[in-house]
């Protein structure tokens, strides 16, 4: 186990040991697990291990983080330029690159090959959407950085879900709006993640898509152009895509389709909880306040960060979203969730379930106390909630919906 | 003219403008004046910081 040290005039000798070191990775398994529904059918030649992969991940992975509970182990501050140039965290982004396109297209060639039960189709394809919408997340860690390398592995990455976009609109976006009303990634309050999605899909790709116009405008270079980073992305998705059609026929219709439109949805889902309710204020020049940490919400639990890269971290992303992974820290009384993602997005598929955990913490938390004036409403849900909860002003809600 | 030209540094993420070169990805070429940068510009690495939080920290 490798531990940092350094001798500073103020603390003395300051030591560090990660002891998720080694199991970072376990961000190596992530991808693979539709794999182990592939290996179980081709070995047992029950289609029922196809199923597997689902299960793993909605009912193993929400075990796991109850069994293996949370970690609140912080680096030192001082330590963090060693940790940041450790090669070997920045390797595991790296190689998470290549197993998204093993699984992809060993999934694309098994669906494409076996002849399986419609179900057994469904069960594999939407296992392999989900495991592809954490490609998203990979190409979230990387395309924050300022590498060309990981800039381009980002583009690479997220050719696989067909979400070339996400780097832009997230990046300039996303974080510059993040907890506002004008941000198609942060839930209100009272909005379901179904009806949250129809708002997020189409706005994210919007906003992308009006950024990167901008910007090459300013260049003076047209929209349609190799250097419109948004088709970039697109351009290997569509050779990869096709490639596949062109390989297996029109089943490979039906895959892609549902496989997009699931690893899209597990990104809805990480933005659906990260931010719900949440909402920075705006100041006198007409600004939001810049996003501070209580502006996120945190899970802390050891299973699913180590899948996600810390991305559960989510505070610490927020106000410093150039931090990489292994660097990212754990801070007390955050508005946090009461599992890991995996468990949280079972959640939030029952949105009665959801209402009834989230809206009860949101009100609760330090910086809100009940206050609907500081809360990010639905406005279509606006009196419904003023109704039950009660104790904002009209005038203060008004003008908060008045800039939605 | 040269010596007018200043950097301006984010406090968040470290990301620094120096009005010499621009900055060719986001599209000012070289000699662009912060002050001309649009309002509401945000710091293209973490878009965390506004224009008016950014901090002189040189020259060129």
């Amino acid at each position: 186990m490798k531990t940092y040290s350094i001798d500073t005039p103020d603390a003395g000798h300051v030591t560090y040991t990660d002891h998720k070191r080694g199991w970072w990775m376990l961000s190596l398994a992530n991808p693979l697990i539709p794999l182990v529904g592939i290996a179980g059918h081709g070995l047992t030649g029950s289609q029922l291990w196809l199923l597997v992969p689902l299960v793993m991940m909605f009912i193993m992975g929400p075990g796991l983080d109850w069994l293996f509970g949370e970690d609140e182990n912080n680096p030192p501050e001082v330590l963090v330029p060693q940790l940041e140039n450790d090669a070997y965290y920045r390797l595991l982004t790296y190689l998470t690159v290549p197993l998204h396109y093993l699984t992809f297209i060993a999934v694309a060639i098994w669906v494409g090959t076996q002849g399986l039960s419609w179900w057994a189709f469904i069960g594999l394809t939407v296992a392999a959407g989900f495991a592809d919408g954490f490609a998203i997340n990979t190409g979230h860690e990387l395309g924050h950085k300022r590498t060309k390398l990981e800039t381009w592995l980002a583009k690479i990455v997220l050719a696989v879900p067909a979400y070339g976009h996400f780097w832009i609109e997230h990046n300039r976006g996303h974080h510059r709006d993040v907890a506002t009303p004008d941000d198609p990634a942060s839930a209100r309050m009272g909005e379901s993640i179904y009806h949250f999605a129809r708002r997020e899909i189409p706005g994210a790709f919007d906003r992308a898509w009006m950024l990167e116009h901008e910007r090459l405008c300013r260049k003076g270079v047209p929209v349609w152009s190799l250097q419109n980073e948004v088709l970039q992305s697109y351009i290997i998705t569509v050779v990869l895509q096709v490639g596949l059609i062109a390989a297996f026929g029109w089943i490979m219709l039906p895959f892609l389709l549902i496989h997009n439109v699931f690893a899209w949805w597990v990104l809805t889902s990480a933005n659906y909880i990260e931010h719900y309710g949440l909402l920075r204020d705006k100041q006198p020049d007409g600004k939001y306040e810049r996003c501070q940490p209580h502006h996120s919400w945190n899970a802390n639990h050891k299973y699913s960060n180590l899948l996600l890269f810390h991305l559960q971290r989510h505070s610490d992303h927020h106000a410093n979203p150039t931090r990489r992974y292994q660097s990212l820290r754990h801070f007390p009384d955050l508005p946090s969730l009461p599992i890991g993602y995996y468990g949280m997005y079972v959640v939030a598929y029952i949105p009665a379930l959801w209402f009834k955990i989230m809206d009860a913490r949101l009100l609760a938390l330090p910086h809100i106390k009940g206050d609907l004036n500081k809360i990010n409403i639905d406005p279509a849900k606006r009196d419904a909630i003023l109704a039950r909860y009660g104790r904002a002003s009209d005038d203060a809600l008004s003008a908060q919906a008045s800039h939605v | 003219m040269s010596e007018l030209l200043q950097q301006y540094q984010c406090p968040g993420c470290g990301y620094c403008y120096g009005e010499a070169e621009g900055d060719d990805h986001e599209g000012y070429p070289p000699g662009f004046a912060f002050a001309e940068l649009p309002d509401d510009f945000v710091c293209p690495d973490c878009a965390v910081r506004y224009k008016e939080d950014f901090l002189v920290v040189g020259s060129g």
